[in-house]
C-alpha cells in the first residue's frame, strides 16, 4: 500500500489509482470537472491541479494534474499551498468568461457542479467586463434540453455519450472559444441513453426536458430510493414528488447494478403516475350497462361480505409487476393453490426454465456491473437494447474489455481513457450476437448470425459442443456454421470472463436451453462462467418464486373448480391471453375486482376497482433477473383513496379466511410471514432495515433541511400547516424532521453533502469514489447455485426450420419505447415510440409480392393482422418481426408460425412520424421507422 | 448528391489508409475543391461513403478553418493575423481591406467576388505584413500595393 503524504499527513491509501480520485476517497475536497469515476481521466479541464513535492528538500513543488497522475509510493503533494489555490481559482475564472452566470433560471441550479465547484475555489467576485460568445441551441427531442452558453468546455457529455455508450449523433463542434456540443443538425438524439447526460454534464448545458415541464429545485423535492419498474432489471432510482406528482426520476447508483447511470425508458417513463389514465378512487359497476361509478367504503365493505357471506371460492391472479408483499398477501386470501402467477403461459414456462437454469448452474447470474467486466460475450436471440436497457450498456464496456487487458499489458491503467482508447483503436472484445434480425448492439459484434429461432438454438448447441465434445451434436449443420461455432467456443474458453446472454424474449425455449448448455460446457473446465438471462417485467423471476400456478389452462381450471370471485392484482390480462379468452373468463364468474393503479380493458370489466398505488406510493421488494431481492420505497402519500395492493387485499380479507387486519399492520409484518412462509425467498428480510429501524431515534427525512414553503404550500386550501402524513412501513419520514448524516445504503433518500449539492456528492456516499456504496450495495441475491453437481445436458436439439412452403415463422419484436405497458403513457417516451410495422427480409418480401411501406397480411391460426411492412436485409429469412407489447394493440402469441400476403392499403395505418432529423440515413436499425415512406 | 468524378477521387484516397475514416479530411478537400466549399448535405453524402455519421464527421469540419461550411466567394482572401504581421502593421491592412471592400471579416461581398479570413502564421515573417488569395501568397503589404492586387481579381 502506497503511502501518501498530503498536506503534512500521512495516508494509507489502494495503489494503481489517480491521486484525484484518492483524494476524494480520502474525502478530501479538490475541485474537478472533466474526471467521471466511470469515464476516467483526460486532463482536459485542469481544474484537479495540486502541487507534488519531489522529496522533503524541495520546496517550491511543481503543478500536477491530480487526474492524471498515478499515485506512487513516498508522494508528497499539497491541495493547500498558494499556488495551487491560485492556480484552480484563475482556471475557474476562465472558464466563466463565456458563462452566462444565469443560475436563477437555470435548471442545474441548485444541484449544479459548477456552482459548487466555484464556491469551492473561492472565485466569488467576477470581474470580466467583455462581450460574452453566444450560441444557438438545439432541438434534441423530447427528453434533453439544450442550452449550450452554460458549456464549459469539459468534455463529459462527448465522452460519456460517444465514447462510453456509442451514440453516433453527439459530438464536439469547432475550436478554441467555439467548441460547441450538440447534433450535425436538429434532430431528436439517437441513444437510448442521452438521459444520463442530465447528470454527466457539470453545468446546465443537457437538463430534463420533462422536468421543466413541471419545474422544482431538488431541494424543494421529496424523494427516497426508488426501484425502476419498466423491465426486469431494477436499476436503482430516486424520484422526486412535490405538489402530489412525480417531478423527476434520477440514478441512484448502486455499484453492483446500474452504477451511474439509467436508460431513458427508466429515466423519462414515471409520467403515467401523474396520469389521467390513473385509478384514484374505488369504483363499483353498477345498473344494466355496467358503467363504474365511485364507491364509499361502506359500499366496498358491503360488496365484499356479500362475497364473504357466500364463503366464495376466490381464484386470485397475481402479477409480474406487482412486488411480492402485493403478491403473497393476495396468495394468503385465495390460498396457494388459487393462486396463479398472472404472466401468458408461455411467457410463465421461460421465466420458470429461466430460474431453474439460474438455480441449477452452474453459471453464476451475473450482476450489470459483472456483465461489464465480461471479455467475450454470446448473445443468443435477443436485442438487449430493448428488452434490458442497461445491460446493452454494459455489454458495449464489455465489448472495450480487451483494450483495457491489452492497456494494463502496457502498463496503462484503465482510468487513464485518452490513453486506452488511442492504444486499441478499433479493437474490441470477441462478441457474438444470435438472432432473428437487426439488433441495437449490431455495431459491436464481432460477428451476427441472422437466423430463425430454432437456427440460433442449434448454432448455441454447437457451440456447448465445440467447447464439450461430449455435450450432444447437432446434425446437419452447414460448415460455415460449424466453423462459426467453433470460433465461438475458441473466444469463451480463452476469455477470462466469458459472459452467455439470453433471455425470454424471443418466446423459444430451445434458445434459453442452448445458452444454457454452452455455461455447462464450460463450467466443465473452467470455475467462473457468467450468464445473463433477461426477464420481461421488473417482478418476473419474484413471482415465479412465489406463485406456483399458471394461466396454462385457465378455462378448464375455472369450469372444474367453480370459482364465484376473481380477484386479479395489478394485471391487464389482455396483455396476457387472447381476448377471446379473457372476455369468457370474466364473464364466468359472479365477481370480479381488479386492484391495479392505471385503467386497462381489464379494470373496466371489473364489478369492483380498487385503486393501488404505483412504484411512487408504495413500498415492496421485486427480485430483479440477477435475482436480487431489492427494496422501493413510498415517495409520497397520495390523496384520498389510493393506497398499498397488500392493505387493500388484508382489508378485504374476511374472518373466514383468517382476517389479517390485525396480524399485519405494517410491510414489515407482511415480510416477516412472507419470509416465514416461502424459505426461498426469506433472504429479501435482508433487502433492507424494517420499518421501525431508526439512528439515533430518527427516522430518515425524505425532505432535504431547505425544503421551501411547507407552511404555505396548501395555503389555498387551508391556514393550518396539516401534519405530515405517518409512515408506518418505512424507516422515512415525510418530511424535514429526521436524520441528515449518511444512511444505511437501501436507505439512501438523496445525494447532497456540505458544499456538494450536485449529484456527484456520491462521492462522500462511497467506501472509495467509483467503488461500494457504505456499507455494501443494495439488494440481496437469492439465486447462487452451490456447485456441488453439475446439471446434465439438455439432450433435445431442435431440427432444422419447421416452416414449410409460404409459411414464416413471426417473431416478437419489443421496443425500448413502445413495448412496455407503462412508460409509453408518459407524453415524452410517446414521442419516441416508432410506428408499428412488420419486418421482413427483402426478398420474403419479394415473394409475398411486397414493398417497403405496402400493407401486408399476417395471419396465423386466428390471428389476422395488417400492418405495413418495413425492409431490412438482417431480418433472417424465413420470419417476420412483429412488434409485441404495444398498447392497444390485440395479444398475439409469439413466437408462431404463420403466413403472410398483401393487403389493402389501411387507412387506421397507426404510423407515427419519426421526429429524427430526416437525411440521417446512419441509423443503424432497421426497426426505426425512418425508411418507411 | 457527390458527382462520379468527386466519388472516384475520394475512392483513390481511401486506399492510402488502412481505416477509411482516415481520408475524410481529404474527401472534404475534395469537395470543396469542386463546389468552394462542404455543404449539409455533403456533409451527410461523404460521412455515408467514409461510413461515418455525419455528427462524427461535422465535427472533423468544423475543427478546421479552411474547411469552409459556408459558401465563400470566387477569392478566398487570408489575412494573416499573427505577431510578425500584427508588429508590421495588419490592423491596417486589414482595415484598408475591410473599406476597400465594404465588408468585415469573416463576411463575402455583395457581388460574391471576395471572402476575407483571418488566419495564422502564413510562413513568411521576414517579409510582413502578408496575405493569401487563393494559393497566391502576397507580401510586404502596403495599402497601395494591395489596390494593384485587388485589380487583378477585379
Ligand atoms: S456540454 Fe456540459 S458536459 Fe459537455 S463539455 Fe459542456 S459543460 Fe461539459
Ligand atoms: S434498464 Fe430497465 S430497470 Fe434500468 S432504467 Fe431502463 S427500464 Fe429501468
Ligand atoms: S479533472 Fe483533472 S484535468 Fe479535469
Amino acid at each position: 500500500m502506497p503511502s501518501l503524504w498530503i498536506d503534512g499527513k500521512t495516508y494509507e491509501v489502494e495503489a494503481g489509482k489517480n491521486l484525484l480520485q484518492v483524494c476524494l476517497s480520502l474525502g478530501l475536497d479538490l475541485p474537478y470537472f472533466c474526471w467521471h469515476p466511470a469515464l476516467g481521466s483526460v486532463g482536459a479541464c485542469r481544474q484537479c491541479a495540486v502541487k507534488q513535492y519531489r522529496d522533503e528538500n524541495d520546496s517550491v513543488g511543481r503543478l500536477v494534474m491530480a487526474c492524471m497522475t498515478p499515485v506512487t509510493d513516498g508522494m508528497r503533494i499539497t491541495l493547500q499551498d498558494e499556488g495551487s489555490v491560485e492556480f484552480r481559482a484563475m482556471l475557474i475564472e476562465a472558464l466563466m468568461t463565456n458563462h452566462p452566470h444565469d443560475c436563477p433560471v437555470c435548471d442545474e441550479g441548485g444541484e449544479c457542479h459548477l456552482q459548487d465547484m466555484t464556491v469551492m475555489t473561492g472565485h466569488n467576485y467576477r470581474d470580466f467586463r467583455f462581450k460574452k460568445r453566444t450560441f444557438n441551441n438545439q432541438y434534441l427531442g423530447p427528453f434533453i434540453n439544450h442550452e449550450m452558453n452554460r458549456c464549459i468546455t469539459c468534455y463529459r457529455c462527448v465522452r460519456f455519450y460517444r465514447d462510453y455508450a456509442d451514440g453516433p449523433d453527439l459530438n464536439a463542434f469547432a475550436s478554441k472559444n467555439h467548441v460547441y456540443f450538440g447534433r450535425d443538425c436538429d434532430g431528436a438524439l439517437e441513444s437510448e441513453f442521452s438521459g444520463n447526460l442530465v447528470e454527466v454534464c457539470p453545468t446546465g448545458v443537457f437538463t430534463d426536458k420533462t422536468l421543466k415541464e413541471h419545474y422544482t429545485r431538488k431541494w424543494d423535492l421529496t424523494t427516497a430510493p426508488s426501484v425502476c419498474h419498466h423491465c426486469g432489471l431494477g436499476c436503482n432510482t430516486l424520484a422526486g414528488e412535490r405538489y402530489g406528482s412525480i417531478r423527476r426520476i434520477i440514478n441512484r447508483y448502486n455499484g453492483a447494478v446500474n452504477g451511474y447511470f439509467l436508460c431513458d425508458r427508466g429515466r423519462f417513463g414515471y409520467d403515467f403516475v401523474n396520469a389521467g389514465t390513473r385509478i384514484r378512487e374505488p369504483l363499483a359497476s353498477s345498473g344494466e350497462t355496467k358503467t363504474q361509478v365511485p364507491v364509499s367504503v361502506e359500499k366496498i365493505q358491503q360488496l365484499v361480505s356479500e362475497m364473504n357471506a357466500g364463503k366464495d371460492k376466490i381464484l386470485g391472479i397475481g402479477s409480474p409487476r406487482a412486488s411480492l408483499e402485493a403478491n403473497y398477501a393476495l396468495m394468503k386470501l385465495a390460498g396457494p393453490e388459487h393462486f396463479l402467477d398472472g404472466m401468458a403461459p408461455k411467457e410463465s414456462s421461460l421465466v420458470r426454465l429461466a430460474l431453474s437454469i439460474l438455480r441449477n448452474g452452474p453459471a453464476r447470474s451475473v450482476s450489470l456491473q459483472e456483465a461489464g467486466q465480461a471479455d467475450a460475450v454470446f448473445i443468443l436471440g435477443e436485442d438487449v437494447t430493448h428488452t434490458a436497457p442497461m445491460l446493452a450498456l454494459s455489454l458495449r464496456q464489455a465489448a472495450r474489455q480487451v483494450c483495457v487487458q491489452k492497456a494494463a499489458k502496457a502498463n496503462i491503467p484503465e482510468w487513464h481513457d485518452a490513453a486506452v482508447r488511442e492504444l486499441a483503436q478499433e479493437e474490441r472484445s470477441p462478441f457474438y450476437i444470435a438472432a432473428t434480425g437487426a439488433t441495437r448492439l449490431d455495431d459491436v459484434a464481432t460477428k451476427k448470425m441472422c437466423v430463425p429461432l430454432d437456427g440460433i438454438a442449434r448454432l448455441g448447441l454447437a457451440v456447448a459442443h465445440a467447447i464439450d465434445p461430449s455435450a450432444p451434436a447437432v446434425d446437419g449443420l452447414a460448415d460455415s456454421d460449424k466453423q462459426l461455432a467453433g470460433e465461438i467456443a475458441a473466444a469463451l474458453m480463452n476469455a477470462r470472463h466469458p459472459l452467455v446472454v439470453s433471455g425470454t424474449s424471443s418466446g423459444c425455449s430451445s434458445v434459453l436451453k442452448a445458452a444454457a448448455q454452452i455455461t455447462i460446457a464450460l463450467a466443465r473446465t473452467r470455475e467462473k462462467v457468467g450468464i445473463s438471462l433477461i426477464v420481461p417485467e421488473c417482478n418476473s423471476l419474484g413471482i415465479a418464486m412465489l406463485a406456483n400456478g399458471t394461466l396454462e389452462n385457465l378455462d378448464e381450471r375455472i369450469k372444474s373448480r367453480r370459482y364465484e370471485t376473481l380477484v386479479v392484482l395489478e394485471n391487464d390480462l389482455y396483455r396476457r391471453l387472447p381476448s377471446a379468452q379473457v372476455d369468457a373468463l370474466l364473464e364466468s364468474v359472479k365477481r370480479v375486482i381488479v386492484i391495479d393503479h392505471t385503467t386497462s380493458p381489464t379494470s373496466q370489466k371489473a364489478h369492483l376497482v380498487l385503486p393501488a398505488g404505483t412504484f411512487a406510493e408504495a413500498d415492496g421488494t421485486l427480485v430483479n433477473n440477477e435475482g436480487r431481492a431489492q427494496r422501493f420505497f413510498q415517495i409520497f402519500a397520495p390523496e384520498g383513496e389510493i393506497q398499498e395492493s397488500w392493505r387493500w387485499i388484508r382489508d378485504i380479507c374476511p374472518e373466514s379466511r383468517g382476517n389479517r387486519k390485525t396480524a399485519w399492520q405494517d410491510l414489515s409484518d407482511v415480510i416477516e410471514a412472507l419470509c416465514q412462509d416461502v424459505p426461498a425467498l426469506a433472504k429479501i428480510q435482508e433487502a433492507a432495515p424494517t420499518s421501525d429501524f431508526r439512528i439515533k431515534g430518527l427516522r430518515v427525512a425524505r425532505q432535504p433541511h431547505r425544503y421551501s414553503g411547507r407552511t404555505a404550500m396548501v395555503a389555498h386550501k387551508t391556514i393550518h400547516e396539516p401534519k405530515p402524513p405517518e409512515d408506518p412501513d418505512s424507516p422515512f419520514s415525510f418530511s424535514m424532521e429526521g436524520y441528515r448524516g449518511i444512511p444505511p445504503a437501501p436507505l439512501i433518500p438523496r445525494f447532497w453533502s456540505p458544499g456538494w449539492n450536485s449529484v456527484q456528492s456520491l462521492n462522500k456516499f462511497q467506501q472509495e469514489v467509483g467503488g461500494e456504496l457504505t456499507g455494501g450495495d443494495p439488494g440481496v441475491r437469492l439465486i447462487d447455485p452451490d456447485g456441488s453437481d453439475s446439471p446434465g445436458y439438455f439432450e433435445d436439439v431442435p431440427a432444422v426450420s419447421t416452416c414449410s412452403g409460404d409459411q414464416v415463422q413471426l417473431i416478437p419484436l419489443w421496443r425500448i419505447f413502445g413495448s412496455e405497458e407503462f412508460s409509453v403513457l408518459s407524453e415524452a417516451v410517446q414521442q419516441k415510440i416508432p410506428g408499428m410495422s412488420v419486418i421482413m427480409n427483402p426478398k420474403d418480401a419479394e415473394k409475398a409480392n411486397l414493398k417497403t411501406g405496402s400493407m401486408a397480411v399476417i395471419e396465423s391460426g386466428d390471428m389476422k393482422l395488417q400492418l405495413p411492412v418495413s425492409l431490412c436485409e438482417s431480418q433472417a429469412a424465413g420470419t417476420v418481426a412483429i412488434p409485441a407489447g404495444y398498447r392497444g394493440a390485440a395479444w398475439i402469441d409469439l413466437p408462431a408460425l404463420g403466413e403472410s400476403g398483401r393487403g389493402m392499403k389501411n387507412e387506421r395505418n397507426p404510423l407515427v412520424p419519426d421526429p429524427d432529423c430526416s437525411g440521417s440515413g446512419w441509423h443503424s436499425d432497421c426497426g426505426s421507422q425512418s425508411d418507411l415512406a | 448528391m457527390l458527382t462520379v468524378e468527386e466519388r472516384q477521387e475520394i475512392e483513390k484516397e481511401i486506399h492510402h489508409y488502412e481505416h477509411k475514416q482516415a481520408a475524410c479530411i481529404e474527401a472534404m478537400k475534395i469537395v470543396q475543391r469542386h463546389r468552394g466549399w462542404v455543404s449539409d448535405e455533403s456533409i451527410r453524402d461523404i460521412a455515408a461513403m467514409m461510413d461515418m455519421s455525419p455528427t462524427a464527421l461535422d465535427s472533423v469540419a468544423t475543427f478546421y478553418n479552411l474547411i469552409f461550411r459556408k459558401p465563400v466567394g470566387k477569392h478566398v482572401i487570408m489575412i494573416c493575423d499573427s505577431v510578425s504581421c500584427w508588429i508590421m502593421g495588419y490592423e491596417n491592412m486589414r482595415d484598408h481591406l475591410c473599406r476597400k471592400l465594404g465588408i468585415q471579416l469573416g463576411e463575402t461581398t455583395a457581388d460574391g467576388r471576395f471572402t476575407l479570413l483571418p488566419i495564422v502564421c502564413l510562413g513568411t515573417c521576414d517579409h510582413a505584413p502578408a496575405m493569401m488569395i487563393g494559393d497566391t501568397l502576397y507580401r510586404d503589404l502596403t495599402p497601395e500595393k494591395i489596390d494593384t492586387i485587388l485589380k487583378q481579381y477585379a
